[in-house]
């Protein structure tokens, strides 16, 4: 698909931030089409996570330029990410402990009704809908989502990023606390928001996946970009290079 | 993802017929162990002078009443404490901001305003009020900028604070007492004058009355519309008389205080009413400061459980960064958590310097200790993210009720700090214990 001369939707390019002395991210540029999963791969530690907070405006990037259908745009908080319909789902949740399912899923977005006072009940309602769908035996509506397991509380993250209409969507390891049904359901998901035609970051590190459910993967080590290639020529053995030896295959150069 | 929640008749059969009373009504536990521990305290007081002294004080319309007037000042500051220490901040400056306010307002309506409008002019304690809140309101929108923008912790800001506005109202008034206050003003403080009497009290009661019973049909209302599980009928009856009945039992109670003889024969005097044999039975009514209290109660709570605003301070104390990826201005919220709190000072500064008829620079002095700890007591965590603003008013209560009560019996102020302080670790630890059952 990159080879398509059409612009990105997202192009974020050339980004570095370094935390004290530490360059998490190291010039990096990566970019994703509309109804295009893009998958981001490397160690622990590589920079994935601190490269897509600058997408989604939890950091500010040192240097460097992010680019939405060709316009330059500046995102400065996750306001700003918002308003330009970037949703995420962090490695870390980012879910409000003491709060409901239904409360962390609007925060931020609350429905309102008359006098501008919180509609909880709609708010419910329709948490409880779009949990039908993607996690049909999630019943604790009720319950601070500190009471959830870690699955639940993942469908929560998922649901909160897939409600409100994304163009582009993060996910930063999205399966992590899921079994394997679960995981088989987010797939189905992903590839369902694909042909919707949002464009997909995708943090996993189940080479297996990334190849199943990507059209490209970047690859990250030491806060720099190994390189990004089709997965339909790669193997995975090439990637699981890449990953290690920080180098690109050859016949993807 | 799979859930383990009990069949319902599995869990119906298993639990007594309190569990069942308890979640039928959705009562929150801590609430009746609030409630509790209350009704404790005011029966062993009172048993306690029936036994050791010359009858029950503490139990009577009068006690209660001034219990009432009491509670009002340190239960409107704790309402606003919630929302700082919800956001695990704290505002150790409350009782010298309510110090610097009252000795402002008392400046204003004594030294400036009468040589402009007259004295006794009735825009006197308007303009005077105002200004009070909004000294506080500022403050306290100091303290959250430099807690939220300059990153100072809200401890070390506010213990600043409370040296700095203790001084700043020493400085003001040069160390004077200013009085006699405003006539008008003064009825904010409560007093036979400052109270709505035995009809002001039953339109009060029947509104709440019928508030009460609005809430609970348009709650089911609202529940029956998206179809989420009702409370059974029988459940929303006994809510409902639970209700009525202590609205109604707080209008019977107050009005029972009648007004000491000498005020009815001076009233009786300028109103031109005789005054027949066995004296004039004049009702108290509620305080006005009171009505203050419950009225912040009402619109602190509608702030925190139903607006944005309220949800954005739950959601900071639960997870900091949470509320700040999910977009919600976290710093500027700081600013506004923190002028809420000072405003809510700068009333109870009103109420305070009302009742005692004057302003001293040393008004307040060790209220933060008592706000932060009604609003702990109330069920307030100091780890954020958790407290109601009702617990913090009952906590209120029962800080007053301790304090109150050992002053009727003949404690001297020495063993007072004892218990209090006591009271307030073991409320404490209670509390710990209950999370970790209830978890
Ligand atoms: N807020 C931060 N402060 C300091 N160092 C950070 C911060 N966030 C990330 N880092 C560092 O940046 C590097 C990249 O981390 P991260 O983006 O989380 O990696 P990944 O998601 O690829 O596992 C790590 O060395 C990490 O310690
Ligand atoms: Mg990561």
């Amino acid at each position: 698909m990159n080879a398509e001369p059409k612009t990105p939707l997202v192009e974020m390019r050339d980004i570095s931030i370094s935390f004290g002395g530490i360059k998490a991210v190291d010039h990096v540029t990566i970019d994703v089409h509309a109804g295009e999963v893009v998958g981001l791969l490397g160690h622990n530690g590589a920079g994935k996570s601190t490269l897509i907070k600058c997408l989604s405006g939890a950091y500010r990037a040192d240097s460097g330029d992010i680019y939405i259908n060709g316009q330059k745009v500046v995102i400065a908080n996750p306001r700003d990410a918002r308003a330009h319909n970037i949703e995420t789902i962090y490695q870390t949740l980012a879910l409000a402990d003491n709060l409901d399912a239904a409360s962390n899923l609007f925060l931020g977005r609350e429905l309102v009704g008359a006098g501008g006072f919180l509609d909880d009940a709609r708010m419910e309602a329709e948490t409880r809908k779009i949990m039908a769908r993607l996690n049909p035996n999630f019943r604790k509506f009720n319950v601070p989502v500190s009471a959830l397991s870690g699955g639940q509380r993942q469908s929560v993250a998922i649901a909160r990023a897939v409600y409100f209409d994304a163009k582009i969507l993060i996910m930063d390891e999205p399966t992590a606390a899921l079994g394997p049904h679960e995981t088989q359901m987010v797939a189905e998901l992903i590839q369902e928001l694909k042909r919707q035609g949002l464009g997909i970051f995708l943090i996993d590190h189940d080479i297996h996946a990334v190849m199943k459910l990507c059209d490209r993967a970047s690859v990250m080590k030491n806060g720099q970009l190994v390189g990004t290639v089709n997965v339909k020529d790669v193997t995975d053995d090439d990637i699981l290079g890449m990953i290690i030896l920080g180098k690109q295959p050859a016949k993807a150069q | 993802m799979t859930q383990t929640t009990p069949t319902p008749s599995a869990s119906q059969t298993s639990e007594g017929a309190a569990a069942r009373f308890l979640r039928a009504t959705e009562i929150d536990t801590r609430l009746l162990g609030m409630v509790g521990a209350l009704v404790l305290i005011w029966v062993g007081f009172d048993l306690y002078g029936e036994m050791f002294k010359n009858g029950g004080q503490f139990l009577t319309p009068r006690n209660l009443w001034n219990l009432s007037v009491q509670t009002a000042s340190i239960g409107i500051m704790a309402t606003g404490m919630v929302m700082v220490i919800v956001t695990r901040n704290i505002d150790l400056s409350v009782g010298s901001i309510l110090g610097l306010c009252a000795i402002v307002m008392g400046e204003i309506q004594v030294n400036i305003l009468p040589q402009y409008l007259g004295l006794g002019h009735p825009l006197i304690w308007i303009i005077a009020v105002l200004c009070g809140l909004t000294v506080g309101g500022l403050i306290g929108a100091l303290h959250g900028f430099l807690v939220a923008y300059g990153r100072i912790p809200s401890f070390i800001v506010t213990l600043g604070g409370l040296l700095v506005w203790r001084g700043a109202a020493f400085l003001v008034a040069r160390g004077e007492t200013i009085s006699p206050i405003d006539p008008t003003f003064q009825l904010l403080g409560g007093g036979p004058y400052g109270s709505v009497g035995a009809t002001g009290s039953w339109i009060v009661g029947l509104i709440a009355v019928a508030a009460i019973l609005w809430m609970l049909k348009s709650g089911r209302d609202r529940r029956r519309k998206h179809g989420f599980a009702l409370r059974p009928m029988w459940a929303e009856y006994v809510l409902a008389a639970l209700g009525c009945g202590l609205v109604i039992g707080a209008v019977l109670l107050v009005n029972a205080y009648p007004w000491p003889a000498g005020i009815v024969k001076a009233y009786a005097a300028t109103h031109g009413i005789t005054v027949p044999e066995g004296g004039l039975f004049i009702s108290h009514g509620f305080a006005i400061p009171v009505l203050i209290l419950i009225a912040v109660g009402i619109l602190v709570t509608v702030l925190a459980t139903r607006t944005r605003f309220g949800r954005y301070v739950f959601a900071m104390g639960g997870n900091p960064d949470a509320a700040e990826l999910s977009g919600i201005n976290t710093r500027l919220m700081t600013v506004k958590i923190f002028a809420l709190m000072g405003v809510l000072a700068g009333l109870s500064a009103v109420v305070s310097s009302a009742r005692l008829n004057s302003a001293t620079n040393a008004l307040g002095t060790l209220d933060e200790l008592y706000v932060i700890a009604s609003a702990v007591i109330g069920g307030t965590s100091l780890a954020g993210g958790i407290g109601t603003i009702y617990g913090a008013i009952l906590g209120a209560l029962v800080m007053q009720s301790l304090q109150t009560g050992m002053v009727l019996i003949g404690f001297d102020a020495a063993i007072q700090q004892v218990v209090v302080g006591g009271v307030l670790v073991l409320a404490v630890y209670l509390d710990i214990l209950y999370r970790r059952k209830s978890t």
